[in-house]
């Protein structure tokens, strides 16, 4: 087992690049199954690290810190909802809308906090097996948020597909008409399955606030929001591969990380360049498949719904 | 319920004027509200934010600096969002047209040549135009999402150009500061007004109003977009081709904020730094949609949305407030302006009243 011991180090980096990307996604995907395309993840996220980084210098509590910004990305995303769902303005412009609000209002939120240090979010110990070589750090000696990450991808996964609440979320979501006319309330159900997904945004920015990197800088999502969004895609909207797809990003981000480290000889904005770039092609690559992508959308993704009287 | 929200039979053209004007006034009155929070007296910070700037006659032509290369970005991004092309990638765009532009100075810089100036320009809509098509042709070969591609792509425009800054391009006299050289005369904007920093961009983008408008109202690639964008079956059965569509607003969008970029590097900055821009590109996705998508109202939400950058810069130096307040302010803006659009299409009706008459 030994032989591996140098890949301890690089494996749990990998979980705490990917741990953001796996709670905006699996939040956007619910929101997504609804029937909503909500493109506001970046700010949602933004405003959840700050909230949740807020919290966390002030009371010293982290789990209040993590409600903190789950209750901060919720309210962000009820915005959206008043505005796309109420207010029927269009998704698309909403969403961007949400996201430049986010950035600007993190930013005004945070500006005091700039360079102010926490505590990094502690890793639990789980008595006698995070000692095991190997397996021990990897699987049992990760911080909380860890742990819930792959709680809500169980979750999530068992509520759309073994539950009759999640049937009718998918319902809502592929013919908002027809289960209007059998008497679903549409635009409540949708309210909450994209606060769920502003929720678990605002908790994807706290991870980074207080695990990834312990501090606070403005626009420190870098565009996670987005990668978020295309993780989506890329999983053709079932929540197991949103997990994958989550991983894999997050090993992309922490290649560039030891490429440095190893002395390879490429520029460093080169290799930061690889999440985008990564992005691209597996957005290509997989919409590619035009057929294969509209089997599995939503169908009623970014439609406004108007209960005709 | 007792409001009901009642889809009106053809849509309100008073409204459609009206919106812009009620989502500032709700803007300013929230803002009111934030700025008390703040600590800071509201009537105070409203004058430093809008009339303050407009003191001089140097400030006020300020504002056109600051408007000319959110009116040539949302100018370019409102024709492909008339088409339902949702390309985000202004930000990238403006930087690569900086680049490509600024290239052939780096690698001629003592050509003093009148060509210098107009082979810039031209270079720089190129480069826009050539990062806008990945997305393009993304878009139109493999369905690629281009809302995702061309967002990712400002993140990969703006490390290349750190790379650039920070390695060949850096001014070997400029003590290991990440800069260019400064531009010579032959590759700067002509200043317009002596003794301000207004430039022969402004004109452009005015050119670029006139241009638009003229293409959206008279020509058939306007109309073209304007059929792809609200109809698109409409379209199918006329033999309009989406794809020629995206292609042509990616590229027409691209072309322009690569002009932004360029007259930016060859105008009020002067040189090639590692920030050309304090988010031109994503604020002018906010201009596009105040000005209604129209060219006239963008020129006039350019200059709005300038102001509140001057009026940032203005209110941070005399009242203190964190520069931040302009990016809050600008997200409210285009927040109230779709949140009021619903009265476009949109009426309220109470419930009761209509009870009564049945």
């Amino acid at each position: 087992m030994s032989g591996f011991d140098w890949m301890v180090p690089v494996i749990l980096t990998v979980i705490t690049a990917a741990t953001p990307l796996v709670f905006a996604g699996i939040g956007e995907l619910v929101t997504e199954k609804s029937g909503v395309l909500n493109l506001g993840v970046e700010g949602m996220m933004l405003v959840g690290a700050v909230s949740g980084f807020i919290a966390a210098l002030v009371t010293g509590n982290y789990f209040l810190a993590v409600c903190a910004a789950a209750f901060a990305g919720a309210v962000m995303a009820f915005l959206f909802g008043v505005l796309t769902l109420s207010l029927m303005a269009n998704q698309v412009a909403t969403g961007l809308a949400l996201t430049l609000f986010g950035v600007g209002l993190s930013a005004l939120m945070g500006q005091e906090f700039v360079g102010e240090p926490v505590t990094a979010l502690s890793k639990l110990n789980i008595a006698g097996l995070s000692d095991l070589p190997f397996i021990g750090p990897i699987l049992f000696a990760q911080d909380a948020l860890v742990y819930l990450s792959f709680a809500m991808v169980a979750i999530v996964s068992w509520f759309l597909y073994k539950t009759k609440a999640g049937l009718v979320l998918r319902a809502v979501g592929d013919s908002h008409d027809a289960a209007h006319s059998i008497g679903y309330p549409v635009i409540a159900i949708r309210y909450l399955a994209v606060m769920f997904g502003g929720a678990m945004s605002g908790i994807g920015g706290a991870y980074l606030s207080l695990a990834y990197t312990p501090m606070w800088a403005e626009n420190m999502t870098a565009g996670r929001g987005w990668i978020a969004l295309a993780l989506i895609v890329f999983a053709t909207w079932k929540p197991g591969l949103v997990l994958v797809g989550a991983y894999m990003f997050g090993g992309i981000t922490i290649l560039q990380l030891h490429a440095q480290a190893a002395g390879l000889n490429v520029p460093s904005q080169v290799l930061s360049m690889l999440p985008y770039l990564a992005t691209i092609l597996v957005l290509v690559l997989i919409s590619k498949d035009e057929s294969r992508i509209r089997k599995h959308a939503p169908a009623c993704i970014g439609k406004i719904f108007h209960p005709a009287a | 319920m007792l409001l009901k929200i009642e889809k009106r039979a053809e849509y309100s053209k008073s409204m459609v004027y009206l919106t812009p004007v009620i989502a500032l006034v709700l803007t300013v009155l929230t803002s009111i509200v934030l700025f008390e929070s703040l600590g800071v007296n509201p009537i105070e910070a409203l004058y430093q934010f809008f009339i303050a700037p407009l003191d001089t006659e140097y400030e006020f032509s300020e504002l056109f600096v600051k408007a000319t290369p959110l009116i040539l970005c949302a100018i370019g991004l409102s024709v492909g969002f008339r088409a339902n092309v949702w390309n985000i990638g202004a930000e990238g765009q403006l930087t690569m047209g900086a680049i490509a532009g600024s290239s052939l100075f780096i690698y001629f810089p003592e050509t003093d040549s009148i060509f210098l100036l107009p082979a810039m320009i031209i270079m720089g809509a190129l480069g826009g135009a050539a990062w806008a098509a990945i997305p393009a042709f993304f878009k139109t070969r493999f369905n690629a999402n281009e809302i995702l591609t061309s967002l990712m792509l400002v993140y990969v425009a703006l490390l290349l150009l750190s790379l650039l800054i920070h390695g060949p391009w850096r001014d070997p006299a400029g003590f290991n500061f990440p800069e260019s050289q400064t531009f010579s005369d032959s590759a700067d904007m002509p200043i317009l007004i002596p003794g301000t920093r207004m430039h022969f961009g402004t004109l452009l983008a005015l050119l670029a109003v006139f241009g638009a408008w003229i293409m959206m109202a008279r020509t058939l690639i306007g109309f073209q977009v304007k059929v792809i964008g609200e109809a698109p079956r409409a379209g199918g059965y006329a033999g309009f081709s989406q794809k020629k569509i995206i292609w042509f607003t990616l590229l027409f969008a691209g072309a322009l904020s690569g002009i932004a970029g360029l007259s930016e590097v060859s105008g009020p900055i002067d040189q090639v730094v590692p920030s050309i821009s304090p988010g031109y590109g994503f604020t002018a996705i906010i201009v596009a949609f105040l000005g209604r998508l129209h060219p006239v109202g963008i020129f006039f939400a350019g200059l709005l949305m300038a102001l509140t950058y001057l009026g940032g810069e203005t209110a941070q130096i005399n009242l203190g407030l964190p520069v931040a307040v302009t990016g809050v302010f600008q997200g409210m803006v285009l927040f109230f302006l779709l949140a009021c659009d619903v009265l476009v299409h949109y009426r309220f009706r109470l419930n009761i009243a209509r009870k009564a008459t049945s």
